[in-house]
């Protein structure tokens, strides 16, 4: 292995990133009214079609009428796909073709800053997504305060979780077109299996169990849900959200350390 | 095989220099890109990087940018160290990358503004700046324009601009002026030359001899990651090679008189044509264009191309 002499990437880390997700927001902001559009509509059909539609048919899950059971996780799913296409998509093209980030650390900037600050503006994207669809959700009533206001700060979090995710397949991914693997093989299963259209109790124990090990999603839908419908049960909403935490400071400094090794030569 | 004019030949040292760097290698693998290369900078001069395609100077640049990390070596700027003090010394360098890596969301007003976002300047200072400098580079009627909508020469002044928002002491240029149209390249040199005259030290490469030798005070010649030559670019020709070229056809005539005539002068052959380096050219003229049935003859100065072609066997600039 070839030495690079160069400082640790934690000794890299200033408040420095924010101006990182100052100019995507910048951006943001010349498109918004286009951009705003599509992200949360897809929540809403499905709470149309599968809630109000084919809700009418479902009897109560858990106690819960259809339409008010899918509506957490359609939350998060908000969340989970809008920063996790932010930071592959988005990150990759700003990386790869427009090299922004290159242009980035010419300045007094690390690059571990561009990295937290494109993560943390995936992070607010994605509290802003789902806070949407929260919005919305809790203007048809299938929500409860006050605790649902506690959403937003935790889809911040799990909107953290998402774009560190994706900075990881960020770091990985050949070219552009690899993403489609990480949405097919990861995105849309989680998407269905995790709790969401159906509760998890369903599924053999040795399946929900690795599910709960594995997936982030099941994790996030079950501390929405809990706070959404004003049923907490503590032991267990401590524990998705402890894995939650967890796991977005792992991904998050495996997504610093694996962008540093692609783009640092 | 390294030709070193010293800088105490040419401009009195009244200060030591801004820039050291020892024995600079970086290594990618198998590919060793920069092999122990050592030079000095000194505050206030245009200094040169002249060479080829892949003889490392970008990635030499890249490396006093601290942006890429080295393999062994020693980089001091301004008694500063590139890993420690990364910032202090990006605060103080303005960089123009060979890529256009300007934002295409922004219009070139607000490229420039935003990018004084990354040095702490406030919004109304960034906004005084960036009026002036699209001004210096003519761009002002260009502000509110989206940058898809400029051309390349429009872009590289764009980039020139946006390096000077920092008001930077130092000034890296990569290939500032390659492939960009006559007027423009005169612009950008004239702007570098009004930078220099303000006491900005610049730290160009180029692979355009034409550009090394107007612009720059000394320069290295770089080939393979090695440096080959380093000086006064005028000085290095003159030294090295003669003051002035005889350019004849056909070439094999030529050479064979020179041979018989044991004649002393230093040839360079380029199919049909051959160079002769000679400080009387107007001399060898006359005696070839007597005794032999030449075809063409054209006398010019003794370039840093020339130079490179005799040191590596090859042309800076592949055709």
């Amino acid at each position: 292995m070839i030495g690079k002499i160069r400082s640790p990437w934690y000794s890299n880390i200033s408040g420095r990133f924010w101006k990182v997700w100052r100019r995507d927001l910048d951006v943001y902001l010349k498109t918004w009214k286009v951009n705003l559009v599509p992200p949360f509509l897809e929540p809403i059909l499905y709470l149309l079609a599968l809630g109000f539609g084919l809700g009418i048919f479902v009897q109560e899950i858990e106690g819960l009428p259809y339409v008010v059971f899918i509506s957490p996780a359609l939350v998060s799913i908000a969340v989970l796909n809008s920063s996790f296409f932010e930071c592959t998509y988005g990150s990759f093209v700003r990386m790869t073709y427009q090299k922004t980030f290159d242009a980035i650390v010419a300045t007094p900037l690390s690059l571990e800053e561009v990295i937290i600050g494109e993560m943390v503006w995936g992070a607010t994207k994605g509290m802003l997504y789902g806070g949407i669809v929260l919005a919305v959700v809790t203007a048809l009533g299938l929500a409860s305060f006050p605790l649902l206001l506690f959403i937003i700060p935790f889809s911040f979090l799990f909107g953290l979780l998402s774009s560190a995710l994706a900075m990881c397949c960020t770091a990985l991914a050949p070219t552009i077109d690899s993403f489609n693997y990480a949405t097919f093989l990861l995105i849309t299963p989680m998407f269905l299996f995790s709790g969401t259209f159906f509760p998890l109790s369903i599924l053999p124990e040795s399946v929900q169990t690795i599910v709960l090990i594995v997936m982030p999603l099941p994790h996030a839908v079950i501390v929405s849900r809990q706070l959404m419908v004003n049923r907490i049960d503590s032991s267990q909403l401590l524990l998705s959200f402890s894995w939650i935490g967890v796991a977005t400071t792992v991904l998050f400094v495996l997504a610093i350390v694996a962008m540093n090794r692609k783009i640092i030569k | 095989m390294l030709f070193t004019m010293t800088s105490s030949q040419q401009q009195p040292q009244s200060s030591p220099p801004l820039i050291v760097v020892e024995n600079l290698t970086k290594v990618y693998g198998k590919l060793v890109a920069v092999k122990g290369t050592s030079f000095r900078i000194n505050r206030g001069e245009c200094f040169g990087l002249l060479g080829p395609n892949g003889a490392g100077k970008t990635t030499t640049l890249k490396m006093l940018q601290c942006v890429l990390p080295r393999t062994l070596g020693k980089i001091a700027i301004d008694g500063m160290n590139v890993d420690e003090d990364h910032r202090s010394i990006k605060a103080v360098m303005g960089v123009a990358p060979q890529e256009n890596n300007l934002d295409p969301d922004f219009t070139t007003f607000k490229n420039l503004t935003v990018y004084a976002r990354y040095f702490n300047i406030p919004k109304g200072e960034s906004e005084k700046r960036a009026k002036r400098l699209l001004g210096l580079m003519g761009l002002e009627r260009k502000n509110s324009v989206l940058i898809d909508a400029l051309s390349g020469g429009m872009k590289r002044r764009l980039i020139l601009a946006r390096a000077l928002m920092n008001n930077p002491e130092i000034l890296i240029l990569d290939e500032p002026t390659t492939g960009l149209d006559p007027q423009t390249k005169r612009l950008i040199w004239e702007r570098v030359d009004i930078l220099k005259h303000r006491g900005v030290t610049i730290i160009l490469a180029t692979q355009n001899m034409e550009e090394a030798s107007e612009l720059c005070d000394r320069i290295i010649i770089m080939n393979e990651g090695k440096i080959i030559a380093e000086g006064n670019p005028r000085q290095l020709v003159h030294a090295k090679l003669s003051k002035w070229v005889l350019r004849v056809e056909p070439a094999d005539i030529v050479e064979k008189f020179i041979h018989k005539n044991h004649l002393n002068v230093e040839s360079q052959v380029e199919g049909e044509r051959i160079f002769l380096f000679t400080d009387q050219p107007e001399e060898l003229q006359a005696q070839l264009m007597n005794k032999l049935k030449v075809r063409e003859t054209v006398i010019r100065e003794a370039s840093l191309e020339d130079l490179f072609l005799k040191l590596t066997g090859r042309a800076i600039q592949e055709a």
